[in-house]
């Protein structure tokens, strides 16, 4: 009896501890995920950690080197101990080696578990697109990016995989000097992907453009905002009905509001 | 030479099999690809690991067709081949252990018998049901985050980071802590094949009248409470907890033990 309650004791105090561990080391947000992964709280309940998607970019036709002819370094890595992103799930770091958005998307269709989603990277028409994957958002920093300085670069522009769509260059007068443009790059974050080409190709020290993971870099407006000017929006509220929501007034503020000291 | 078959044979599987799935992420290889969570077999049979499956179903989580058809291949895999022969033909941490008892051994720290009061031989059953409690709860599969074998297989594949640390620790516990610490008290992954190994068709058989009790066999095995017919009855090991690793038949000098098929009818 005494030992079958002392076993019941050190389970539940080994379940606290094993609880609050899993809990803490589960705590990356900072993370960007291959394509095609699942909202983040669900990728890490879902991917059974297996790394065939990491082996499946290290090993794509795409990734030899031309030169050597041999592979080179693969964009997926596999956490470690040290990584500070739970272990042993797949994830990649623009600046070391970007998603190079490979056409047949070889990472994807490997998981077994479900934790990356191929129809969310497939078109209408049931066939790989890796343009919809959304990995991440690039996100400009103007004061360290040169261009919004007046100096001219468009390394972000340029090395975006979907050119003139994710990143576009608006014209803009330079009143400092009077006869120049700043020629700013503005991400959509409809078509950006998140790959990190931009980040690995920006000329600044520390990256002014860099890819953030989509919980991190866009805001929520809300659903009680709606864009009546925007048709399907609008469609949101069709079916709405009229709320009548009466607050009751004080009679004497209106009245009284300039002699309550109050005002600034 | 026969002294050691079943060892030398063992050590080619588990070295071959972390080989094989090196030189899928490596070379590119397409036989043994993945990690014991879930692998592919020469490019198309799915395989999972049933414990790893069912703490990601624990967490609610509708798992991919591929993996509950390779936790079921696994399940039935080493239903026929002996629920813990993962663990002693398999498992990579099962050479680190046996390295920290071959230590342990060399250092005379197996002198005095030692009595673990907290820690039972069924501890690993305790924390495979609380791995599913666990899992459920936090929302992760819980034994994962942690688990020695897959960061040391990950280890061996991808590169081990910090990760070393964990291993290093298990071999630390079993050599100056607990006499088969890891594998057989704590780990629930082996609790799970266990559960496995008692139904089992390959099994150890003992063979009383060839017997002559020298007890070589209680020496080197890992689990000896499975042993507990050894110069008593002509049986078979029907213990889930024997891995199959056939050091007892490797070192009995008078073939009173060997592997054969179980008599399911006798009782």
């Amino acid at each position: 009896m005494a030992t079958t309650l002392q076993s019941v004791g050190l389970t539940a105090l080994g379940g606290l501890l094993w609880s609050g561990y899993t809990d803490e080391v589960k705590a990356s947000p900072l993370v960007l995920r291959p394509p095609g992964a699942i909202k983040e709280d669900d990728f890490l309940t879902a991917c059974i950690k297996c790394g065939l998607c990491a082996e499946a970019c290290q090993n794509r036709e795409t990734n030899l080197d031309k030169e050597t002819g041999l592979a080179k370094e693969g964009t997926l890595k596999m956490a470690k101990g040290g990584d500070h992103k739970l272990i042993g799930t797949p994830y990649f770091i623009p600046t070391e080696v970007p998603c190079y958005m490979c056409e047949e998307i070889p990472c994807v269709p490997v998981c077994p578990s479900g934790a990356l989603d191929q129809l969310s990277v497939s078109n209408d028409k049931g066939e790989l697109d890796i343009n919809k994957a959304s990995m991440g958002l690039a996100v400009v920093h103007k004061e360290s990016c040169i261009a919004y300085w007046g100096i001219q670069c468009d390394a972000c522009y340029r090395a975006c995989p979907l050119l003139g769509e994710a990143i576009t260059i608006e014209m803009q007068r330079n009143e400092r000097t009077g006869k120049h443009t700043f020629m700013l790059p503005i991400v959509h974050d409809d078509v950006c992907t998140g790959c990190g080409l931009c980040e690995i190709a920006c000329v600044t020290e520390k990256p002014a453009i860099f890819v953030l993971p989509n919980e991190v870099s866009k805001g929520v407006a809300g659903d009680h905002y709606v864009k009546g000017w925007d048709k399907k929006d609008q469609d949101r509220v069709k079916n709405a009905k009229e709320i009548k929501t009466t607050t009751e007034r004080s009679n004497k503020s209106s009245a009284d509001y300039l002699n309550s000291g109050d005002l600034y | 030479m026969n002294k050691i078959k079943y060892l030398l044979l063992r050590r080619f599987t588990q070295v071959g099999i972390l080989i094989l799935y090196f030189g899928a992420n490596a070379y590119g290889w397409n036989i043994l690809a993945g990690t014991f969570g879930s692998s592919l077999l020469f490019g198309t049979i799915p395989l999972a690991d049933p414990y790893t499956t069912l703490q990601v179903l624990a967490t609610g989580f509708v798992l991919g067709a591929d993996v509950l058809l390779g936790a079921v291949i696994i399940t039935f895999f080493y239903f026929i081949v002996g629920g813990r022969a993962f663990c002693s033909w398999v498992c990579p941490i099962n050479m680190v252990t046996d390295l920290a008892n071959w230590l342990r051994r060399k250092l005379k720290l197996d002198k005095d018998e030692v009595n673990y009061r907290f820690l039972k031989r069924n501890a690993r059953y305790w924390i495979m049901v609380l791995g599913l409690i666990v899992s459920a709860v936090v929302g992760i599969s819980a034994f994962e985050v942690l688990s020695p074998i897959t960061i040391m297989q990950r280890g061996i594949i991808f590169g081990f980071g910090s990760g070393i640390a964990v291993v290093l620790a298990i071999f630390l516990f079993d050599v100056f802590g607990v006499k088969n610490g890891w594998c057989g008290h704590l780990c629930p992954l082996g609790a799970s094949y266990s559960l496995i190994g008692k139904a089992s068709v390959i099994r150890v058989e003992h063979d009383h009248e060839a017997c002559t009790a020298c007890m070589e066999c209680k020496v080197v095995c890992p689990e000896n409470h499975v042993l507990h017919m050894i110069n008593k009855e002509s049986i078979h090991v029907l213990d889930g907890e024997c891995t199959n690793c056939g050091r007892c038949i490797d070192v009995c000098g008078d073939d009173a033990l060997k592997f054969s098929i179980r008599n399911y009818l006798k009782k």
